[in-house]
């Protein structure tokens, strides 16, 4: 064998293909006996936790992995590679308000001080957490122009539980709780759960052909079992309800309140106040106007305000100063609905949330909604010529179209949206409100520049031109992605929701 | 781009909100701040804050060690910045952590399933109550009074104003007192008095508040007699390293703080339910399914979501939306990083310190429930009043146990301490000196202590504190 005529030829390929796009399960991976920790020096004697806890005590761990600090660290990286986020580009999901997180908000929730920061340790030692969850409270009051709040509630729907909660304590202290909450159709999912969740019976109202509430419909659907009406303002089509003054008088007029959520402030801040035009309970999204990451499904945030005549039934604890400058939290509250959660809410999302607000101040808050506004806008100019519009309406954060010219081509809001994967963007929300069949509900935020806006529009009015000409590649969509569509029928029909060894 | 759009100026944007209600100036709130103003601004917070403390704070938040990684995995921006993967194409990241997720938190409770997170264990309470009872068809509950004192508390906002056939919507079991075969744990007797044909469900803690292991064994047999469901909660997650798991129950609600979370004064952390396999259409929250794609490659999705609000809306399990799952990814990698065998030896650790810090502490006053199966804290019982005693350590730069009777008038002056494997020795000593010191200072008399005495034995600290100088 002479090595001038036996050369090794190297290849670019790895004799076995890399993991990276086939990275298994952190189970699949493990092996006996591989760690990732070490624990420091036990520096009091050892226990023997059979002579301690007898028959309590445990023997097998059951199948936790075993992998080296160097595979968690692959492992989890990898993942992550498989995921769309708003540091990669436009997310323009309508309703969730995907909004750049600012990095100085992650620095400062994890200060020590801040980040060890345990619930029960003493007041005197607890007093700049509560100066912050006092200033994020005055800011968060100041926006809405409401009177009393509460930071316990940890997201949304959490809020609509405690605002409900609120609005059956005040009835309840006048003598009857009454029976109904009117939810309009056009709603998100979390508002008739959570009034039910309350006790209360839904009213389904209809929108109007504009989308929003008929004024005289809501006269006639109004009475004395009438608790609340929940309304979300903008609308979910992103439609501010211009006679929200009337609406509030006629509910006010039968003893009834006027819930609002909050979901759409970025729509808001800083232009108008929901305090200002008769608004009496509502709840904020911490995770959508103020910033806070949402995580791949969480934290949130749902602060809960409110006017004077139900701060007497806000959770405990309640955050006060004393006459000595101290700030304390307040136990003693008799006419209280209880806690509604343990100690005093998300805090980590209060310092993120806050920290967004003096990034911002009086001036970057109308400026962020005046983008966010504009964004929507320019969206819709650019595309309403291609995609049905169902309501004219003027549009305030969000734009929501409908599928209706597509379909003609067997092409639905859902295939757009895949396709839009295709081009580099997350789709919008699909299918929601429920009140434009086959919704494409568009929300860029004010995070969104020029640029890619523009990119998202050559991006949707090409889809629009492939769905002519060549639905079938829009189908078919994603093409771009790890997997493809996936089997959600049978993931339901025959759910597999953890991982088991095979012997 | 206001052009574009066809309006002359940004307010025709706004010209649907009508002009009284229109914000005219700016709002009160702080000025526009520069990052580095954010920044010192925070720190004088957390400036004010407890920094530099030996703290035997416990209680439903516990003090464990995290692993760097977690926090440089949870803050890459694929993770950080997605939202709630219902693009399955484009969240696989974290579809398959959740998927990860539920696996080893079914591994450890000895449950068959378990959701993707709920918003932490307080509120995991009243959603497996009110599983319960779409379970059973039943609506009384019965609730030990060893659970959390807020997770109670959370459980009755929810349930004050449903119907009860019995008119009582939850009715609580005490524990049994010191020195009695079930000291600190739940009087069977009681419970067994408790549960009726009624009892859509019976929610006991373990270990429970005061850090005792419950006899779930034995409450499961009393439950299932009567027909009623048993939920059990965990409220410090790294006990099921070394605690037998709750495998009688059918429900099992867990706080996950304890894998790898900041006790952030409070908040976020992680709540979870798991269940037994037949109950997973009760189950609220989103769970995360394993399926294929077109190509037959495996992937997952967000599944059974018929349960769900979006879908059902006023007919859905719960109205829960938005969850933890940032929270629920720093739980799974904390779970990976210990995995098998490290959690066993991280709860080992645990137990070998509160034994420790119960026997020198236990020295100094009484240990109450001495001699029932105890996780990582334990409580002390003293003549003299926690404030005083924890102003006093304080000063020591200790933060004492947390003051019981806030919950629990019977119980007097006692304490909940709590040591975990990041309790030194040293701070164990040292709290134990102090805590020596000071009751030989005070008991003088073995009375109620009076002001002037107080005062006496304050100036005799100082004293003392001098000589400690000296020494
Ligand atoms: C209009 C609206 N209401 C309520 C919610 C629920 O909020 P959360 O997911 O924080 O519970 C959402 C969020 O998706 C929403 O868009």
């Amino acid at each position: 064998m002479t090595a001038e005529t036996e050369k090794f030829v190297g290849t670019t390929r790895k004799v076995t293909a890399h993991l990276t796009q086939n990275e298994g399960l952190s189970f699949e991976k493990s092996a006996p006996g591989k760690k990732a920790y070490r624990l420091a020096e036990l520096d009091v004697p050892a226990v023997d936790a059979a002579s301690l806890l007898g028959d309590l005590a445990r023997e097998d761990t059951g199948t936790l992995p075993e992998l080296s600090e160097i595979e968690i660290i692959r492992h989890f990286t990898r993942l992550s590679t498989w995921n769309y986020a708003i540091d990669l580009g436009m997310y323009p999901l309508g309703s969730c308000t995907m909004k750049y997180n600012p990095r100085v908000n992650e620095f400062v929730s994890r200060l020590e001080g801040i980040a060890e920061a345990h619930p029960y340790q003493p007041e005197e030692l607890s007093q700049g957490s509560l100066g912050i969850l006092r200033l994020l409270q005055k800011c968060l009051l100041e926006i809405t122009g409401m009177e009393a709040i509460t930071l316990q509630p940890a997201a949304g729907a959490h809020g609509e539980f405690t605002g409900i909660l609120l609005a059956r304590a005040y009835h309840q202290a006048k003598g009857n709780p009454r029976k109904d909450v009117i939810i309009p159709d056009s709603a998100h999912g979390t508002n008739p759960a959570t009034a039910a969740i309350c006790g209360y019976e839904v009213i389904n109202f209809k929108s109007n052909a504009r989308g929003g509430i008929d004024v005289e419909a809501l006269a006639a659907a109004v009475n004395e079992e009438t608790a609340a009406l929940m309304l979300t303002n903008p609308s979910t089509i992103g439609v501010f309800e211009n006679e929200i003054h009337k609406i509030a008088d006629i509910l006010h007029a039968k003893g009834a309140l006027l819930y609002m959520d909050g979901a759409n402030m970025n729509a808001l801040c800083g232009k108008t106040r929901p305090g200002d035009f008769g608004v009496d309970v509502m709840h904020l999204n911490l995770h959508k106007t103020f910033s806070t990451p949402h995580g791949g499904g969480g934290p949130g945030s749902g602060p809960v305000a409110c006017k004077k005549i139900l701060e007497p039934f806000l959770p405990v604890p309640v955050v006060e100063e004393g006459k000595d400058g101290m700030l304390h939290l307040n136990y003693d509250r008799p006419q209280t609905v209880g806690r509604v959660r343990a100690f005093y809410g998300n805090f980590g999302m209060f310092v993120r949330a806050l920290a967004y607000i003096l990034a911002n101040g009086p001036d970057g808050l109308r400026q962020t909604t005046e983008d966010a506004v504009l964004n929507a806008n320019y969206i819709r100019k650019k595309l309403e010529d291609l995609y049905e519009l169902p309501y004219t309406t003027p549009s305030m954060h969000e734009v929501v179209f409908s599928d209706r010219r597509q379909l003609r081509n067997g092409v639905r809001t859902g295939d757009i949206a895949k396709r839009l994967i295709d081009y580099g963007f997350h789709p919008y929300t699909v299918s929601f409100p429920l009140i434009v069949p086959g919704a494409l509900m568009i929300e860029p935020t004010e995070s969104e520049s020029r640029e890619e806006l523009d990119l998202f529009v050559d991006a949707m009015r090409q889809i629009a031109r492939e769905v002519e000409e060549n639905p079938e590649v829009v189908l078919e969509a994603p093409h771009s992605t790890r997997v493809s569509r996936l089997d959600e029928t049978t993931a339901a029909r025959k759910p597999v929701l953890r991982w088991r060894s095979r012997q | 781009m206001l052009r574009d759009i066809g309006a002359s100026s940004i307010d025709d944007l706004f010209a649907i909100i009508p002009e009284e209600y229109r914000v005219k100036g700016d709002l009160a709130i702080p000025r526009q701040m520069g990052e580095s103003e954010i920044v010192d601004h925070f720190k004088a917070a957390a400036a004010k804050n407890a920094n530099g403390y030996a703290s035997f704070l416990g209680a439903g938040v516990y003090r464990h060690y995290r692993p760097v990684i977690i926090d440089t995995i949870v803050q890459r921006g694929e993770f950080l910045t997605s939202y709630t993967p219902y693009q399955a194409e484009i969240t696989q990241g974290t579809l398959q952590a959740i998927f990860e997720f539920q696996t080893m938190i079914c591994e450890l409770t000895g449950m068959d399933i378990a959701n993707a997170s709920m918003y932490d264990g307080s509120t995991a309470a009243p959603e497996a109550v009110m599983m319960a009872m779409r379970v059973t068809g039943r609506d009384g509950v019965v609730v030990a009074r060893t659970v959390h004192p807020e997770y109670r508390e959370v459980m009755h906002t929810y349930a004050q104003h449903r119907e009860v056939s019995s008119g009582v919507a939850a009715v609580e079991v005490g524990y049994g007192p010191d020195g009695s075969p079930h000291a600190g744990r739940v009087d069977l007797a009681a419970l067994e008095a408790a549960v009726t044909d009624e009892t859509a469900c019976v929610l006991v803690q373990s270990p429970n508040f005061f850090g005792v292991i419950e006899d779930v064994a034995a409450i499961a047999e009393i439950a299932h007699k009567k027909g009623a469901l048993l939920v059990v909660a965990v409220a410090e997650a790294v006990s099921l390293g070394i605690v037998r798991p709750p495998v009688e129950a059918d429900v099992v609600i867990m706080e996950a703080q304890s894998f790898g979370v900041a006790p952030s004064f409070g908040g976020p952390f992680c709540g979870v339910i798991a269940a037994k396999e037949k109950y997973v259409r009760q189950m609220p929250g989103r769970l995360v399914g394993q399926t294929t794609d077109k190509q037959g490659r495996r992937g997952f999705v967000l599944t059974l979501s018929t349960r769900e609000q979006h879908i059902r809306r006023e007919k859905a399990t719960s109205n829960i939306c938005t969850n933890q799952a940032l929270v629920a990814l720093m739980a799974t990698v904390f779970m990976t990083v210990y995995g098998k065998e490290g959690i066993k030896e991280l709860a080992l650790h645990n137990l070998a310190k509160a034994d420790y810090a119960a026997k020198t502490l236990g020295a100094h006053g009484t240990l109450l429930f001495g001699r029932s199966p105890r996780f990582n804290e334990f409580v002390l019982q003293t003549e003299e009043a926690p404030e005083w005693m924890n102003a006093r350590l304080l000063e020591q730069k200790i933060i004492g146990g947390v003051a019981l009777k806030r919950w629990y008038p019977e119980l007097g002056n006692a304490t909940l301490w709590c040591a975990t494997e990041l309790t030194t020795r040293e701070q164990i000593d040292a709290a134990a000196g102090w805590w020596r010191r000071l009751r030989r200072l005070l008991w003088c008399g073995r009375k109620e202590i009076s002001p002037q005495r107080t005062r006496r034995a304050q100036r005799t600290l100082e004293w003392a504190q001098e000589d400690r100088k000296m020494e």
